[in-house]
Parts: structure tokens; C-alpha cells; sequence
């Protein structure tokens, strides 16, 4: 599953707080549930905020990973509307 | 709807809240909301539902901005009195947020031109100032459908009601007719806190954010009573009256009256 393409990826790197989140959301929001949204990002903040404000929402974080000293990629199955 | 960067920073305080999101935004930026009056509650209505992003809004107002009213009508500032008050207010909100397309309306209500005047709009508030004007205003929203958040101030005390048409009370359940005009405190005997519209519009727009998002509940059947000296808010049920004269089983008002004048404006 992990593994597996997501549906949708977006680039939020350079974007801080509150906007990290709200570009994942926006991009959540446009997408069906079921599907997975794969973000990069590189402010450290949003690497726990945006798994945790998803998880708060309803929806499921599937991954967090630091890939390498500045990049996190995460990954967000959506479950509701 | 896409969003600009630009809106993305703007609303971003919107679209984080799990109840309005990209989507509720969206309806906002749809929405066309008329207000009655660009006075001590039209100003903070108007003011909040432009930042908010509501997509067309509607002033409807015959004065001119007095000095007598910069105390309370926050749109409004020295370098506009003698302006037309729907001029002056459109200046306010076009420099807050350009994007909202705002329409002023410098014309007296009547019977023969309000319902002209609403029919392209989903939502009226009433911020007028005097009896003829809510009751006509009431009146014309239910005939045309209209959901309405009515809103009145006096001295210390404010109200706020949102009446959706055919469910719930009207105006009329609450109070059948106009009081007669001498009844009515004179505006120089009256007087009201400056601030009181700023709460008493804030809560009429929170309703109407409210009626476009299909979120929350809103004061239907419901009238919210605000006493600025004491700091105390009362909700008191208002049921539908079977007799009501308008909205009734056997209702007398079938057509739209224009109130004599005699009325002081409050
Ligand atoms: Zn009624």
C-alpha cells in the first residue's frame, strides 16, 4: 500500500505554517476517499502538524518520512469528506 | 474552485476550520447577500461578510453619512460625510477585499420596489432603522422566500432572529403590527451605545455565514436578546402563531404595505 503510486502529490516545500496545511487540505479536499495524497515538504513544523491536524480531520496518515536533511514526504489516505 | 495564492493566504483562517473548508469557502464566495441599511448594523455586516469573501453584496440606503453618525457606523469617516452612506460604505469594503463585487443601492424601500430589489439575492439582512421598514422588509421575504436575519438596537439592548421562510415564525408571529409612531421613542430621546451595533451586526453576520455553509444552528424560531449594561444574553423560543396575519392559516396581509411615515428613525 505504501509502496503503491498515490493518486495525487503536491510540492509544498518553502511554504510554512499555516499554509503548509492549508495547501494539503485544499489538495485533500479535491480528491475522492480512498485515494492517497503524497506532500513534500521541508518545514519541520508541518511534519508533525499536517499528520496530526489530518488525523484530527478524520483521515489517515499512511507515512512520514525524512528523506533526506531538509525533505519530509508524507503520505494521507482520505476517509471522509 | 481553485484558489489564487492570494486567496489561499486570505482565507486560510476559513479553510483550516474543519466546518467551512475549501468547499465552504467556495460557497461564500457564491454567495449573494442583500442588506437593508448601511447604518450602525449594515456597516459591521457588510464590513465582516466582505472580509469573509461573500461573493455579492448588496447595500440598499437613501441617507447621506452625518457626522452624528461616525459614533456607531464604522464604514463611514470624516472624509465621506455628505456622501451617500451605500457610497461610502462600498469605498470601505472595496479597500478591504477588492474581490467582492459590491452593488449600492441608493434608493428608498417601498411595496412597489423591494421585491425588484431582493430577487436576485439568497439571503437579506435587515439593518434598518425603523418600524415601516422591518415589517415591509418581513413581509417581502416571506412572500419572495427569502431567508432574513433581522436585527434591531435600542440604547443598551439588541436583538437578532433569523427567519427562514415557511419554517418557522415570521417577524409578524413576534410582533403582528407596527407600534403606533408615538409610541416609538423619538432618536433624540433614545440614543444608543456606539459599540452595540458592532455586536448585534457581528451575530447577524455570523448567521448568514452560517445559512450559506449549512452549518451550526441559527436563531430560527429563536430571538437573542443582548443587554449591553448588564453583559447578558437571553434566548427566548418564539413560536409560529397560527393566526399570524401574515404567515398564519388565515392570513390578512397578502400584499405588501407601506407604513405611514411619523416614524422617527432610530
Ligand atoms: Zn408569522
Amino acid at each position: 500500500m505504501e509502496d503503491s503510486v498515490p493518486d495525487k502529490r503536491i510540492n509544498i516545500k518553502g511554504l510554512v505554517c499555516p499554509y503548509t496545511f492549508v495547501k494539503a487540505k485544499l489538495a485533500v479536499e479535491s480528491m475522492e476517499v480512498g485515494q492517497v495524497l503524497e506532500v513534500l515538504l521541508d518545514y519541520e513544523e508541518a511534519s508533525r502538524s499536517i499528520p496530526k491536524s489530518m488525523e484530527d480531520h478524520g483521515q489517515t496518515v499512511l507515512k512520514i518520512d525524512k528523506i533526506n536533511d531538509t525533505d519530509w514526504v508524507l503520505r494521507i489516505r482520505k476517509e471522509k469528506d | 474552485m481553485e484558489f489564487t495564492d492570494d486567496q489561499m493566504l486570505r482565507y486560510s483562517r476559513h479553510i483550516i476550520l474543519p466546518e467551512v473548508g475549501g468547499k465552504g469557502q467556495a460557497r461564500i464566495a457564491g454567495a449573494k447577500v442583500c442588506i437593508i441599511g448601511a447604518g450602525g448594523l449594515g456597516c459591521p455586516v457588510g464590513y465582516y461578510l466582505t472580509a469573509a469573501g461573500v461573493g455579492t453584496i448588496a447595500l440598499i440606503d437613501n441617507d447621506t453619512v452625518e457626522l452624528s453618525n461616525l459614533q456607531r457606523q464604522i464604514a463611514h469617516s470624516v472624509h465621506t460625510i455628505g456622501m451617500p452612506k451605500v457610497e461610502s460604505a462600498s469605498l470601505t469594503f472595496k479597500a478591504l477585499n477588492p474581490e467582492v463585487n459590491i452593488i449600492g443601492i441608493q434608493e428608498r424601500l417601498t411595496k412597489d420596489n423591494i421585491l425588484d430589489l431582493i430577487r436576485d439575492y439568497d439571503i437579506v439582512v435587515d439593518g434598518s432603522d425603523n418600524f415601516p421598514t422591518r415589517y415591509l422588509v418581513n413581509d417581502a421575504c416571506f412572500m419572495a422566500k427569502k431567508p432574513l436575519v433581522s436585527g434591531a438596537i435600542l440604547r443598551f439592548e439588541g436583538q437578532v432572529t433569523t427567519i427562514v421562510s415557511g419554517d418557522g415564525p415570521c417577524y409578524r408571529c413576534l410582533f403582528e403590527e407596527p407600534p403606533p409612531p408615538g409610541l416609538v421613542p423619538s432618536c433624540q430621546e433614545a440614543g444608543v451605545l456606539g459599540v452595540l451595533p458592532g455586536v448585534i451586526g457581528g451575530l447577524q453576520a455570523t448567521e448568514v455565514l452560517k445559512l450559506i455553509l449549512g452549518k451550526g444552528d441559527v436563531l430560527k424560531g429563536e430571538l437573542l436578546i443582548y443587554n449591553a449594561l448588564k453583559t447578558t444574553f437571553r434566548k427566548v423560543r418564539v413560536p409560529k402563531n397560527p393566526h399570524c396575519p401574515l404567515c398564519g392559516e388565515a392570513p390578512t396581509i397578502t400584499e405588501l404595505i407601506d407604513y405611514n411615515e411619523g416614524y422617527c428613525s432610530l
